[in-house]
């Protein structure tokens, strides 16, 4: 039986990714950021998760405005960086697991998430950030990655509760699953920022410490605040947060912090580190 | 009680429906530059580049112009018009100075970045800003 072992929380900022690509972490801007996400490098190197299901968004990259899905699982066995205006990142090819990915995509639907399923789709700095700050820069990812890909950008987004529910889903797809393949979920994006408009540059630190605070023991208190709310508080692109409750939504009703970060700015962003496991 | 509408927000230009289509042309436009060839296309003369992309005269003007205001105001989503921003070699403070509707500069923007962003206080609902 598959199981989930933990979940991860982390901001997917690109610039993060271009300070690892190009050897700027020592820079005094970055040696901030780079020490704290350390311990969770060092647990994820002890936990050594076998499949990695990334919870991220697409940003113009993979899909446009021509067509539209809410919720996109990547069943491929491979998926390449995306050239997203400035040449593909060079970062190793990802690894999917097709088999996995399909069993999980059939238990969804079948559970009413009528998620949409892809089998092509380069893969941007929403997923590729995200591993650089797990594993670094291995010659090969350590893990295999099932891509879940959520609409945020496109007005109505999902609700949080929805994504919450849809971690709930998945993680009895994960657990009806014969092989014996440890997971962790990685919720993705945010926290507060806005990078359009006259309000760009928008941070609020208060109500992002208030919202971790929640997701960690009260999920169930945060997950109907409303799509206004998150555009009003957390910044237009802020509303990425919902991301999170996919991943929390797949984990124990309770369970233990074991580290928790935050640093303010990274490039236009309030940056969130949050890992936690099942049990209290 | 709190407004709901989202059109509240000072600042800030929701991809609703109808954002999405009054820009969709605006917005594919600016998509097609994930293509190494469409960039070189667009730098060997963007008048004729622009011509293949049906767009009101007024978000082509704002595109030559590089009034990014003006984009969002006529539809643009920033994740697209970003595109538009990479090609023209600017990072996202640049293009957030130039988005704020005031002289900002760069420095300026980065300044306040450091100071911890934009505070939400007087940045909530129209009618705060308006009173502030």
């Amino acid at each position: 039986m598959a199981k989930i072992i933990a979940g991860l929380g982390t901001s997917h900022i690109p610039a993060i990714g271009a300070a690892i690509d190009h050897e700027k972490t020592q820079e005094a801007y970055w040696k901030p950021v780079f020490e704290g996400i350390q311990p969770v490098r060092q647990w994820i190197e002890e936990l050594k998760p076998d499949v990695c299901i990334i919870v991220y968004n697409d940003h113009a990259s993979a899909f446009s405005l021509e067509a539209i899905s809410t919720f996109v699982i990547g069943v491929a066995p491979e998926f390449l960086p995306a050239d997203e205006g400035y040449g593909p990142r060079k970062v190793p090819a990802i690894k999917g697991n097709s088999k996995m990915a399909w069993h999980i995509a059939e238990s969804l639907i079948k559970d009413e998430f009528d998620m949409t399923i892809v089998n092509e789709m380069p893969v941007d700095h929403g997923l590729t950030v995200p591993l650089s700050l797990m594993y670094d820069k291995p010659g090969a990812w350590p893990c295999e990655v099932i891509p879940l890909c959520v609409n945020v950008i496109q007005y109505p987004q999902p609700t949080a509760n929805r994504c919450y529910n849809l971690g709930k889903s998945i993680r009895r797809a994960v657990e009806s699953y014969p092989e014996p393949i440890r997971v962790a979920i990685v919720g993705t994006g945010g926290l507060s920022h806005q990078l359009q408009g006259e309000r760009a540059g928008l941070i609020n630190s208060e109500f992002d410490e208030n919202w971790l605070d929640h997701l960690v023991t009260k999920p169930e208190e945060l997950k109907n605040v409303s799509h206004i709310e998150y555009l009003r508080e957390a910044g237009s692109e802020g509303i990425e947060m919902i991301m999170w409750f996919v991943m929390r939504g797949a984990l124990d009703d309770r369970v233990k912090q074991v580290y928790r970060f935050t640093h303010c700015p990274v490039s236009n962003t309030n940056y969130g580190l949050l890992a936690l496991e099942n049990g209290s | 009680m709190k407004n709901e509408d989202h059109h509240d927000i000072p600042g800030t230009y929701v991809l609703d429906g109808e954002h999405s289509r009054k820009g969709y042309h605006l917005n594919m436009f600016c998509m097609s530059l994930n293509n190494a060839e469409n960039r070189e296309d667009l730098r060997a003369g963007e008048v004729t580049y622009l011509s293949k992309f049906p767009m009101t005269d007024e978000q082509r003007q704002a595109v030559l112009s590089r009034d990014w205001l003006g984009m969002l105001r006529l539809g643009g989503n920033i994740y697209y018009i970003f595109k538009l921003a990479i090609f023209d070699g600017l990072n996202m403070q640049q293009l957030g100075a130039l988005m704020s509707g005031t002289d900002m500069t760069e420095e300026e923007f980065k300044k306040m970045m450091m100071n911890g962003g934009r505070r939400i206080d007087g940045n909530r609902s129209k009618s705060e800003s308006h009173n502030g």
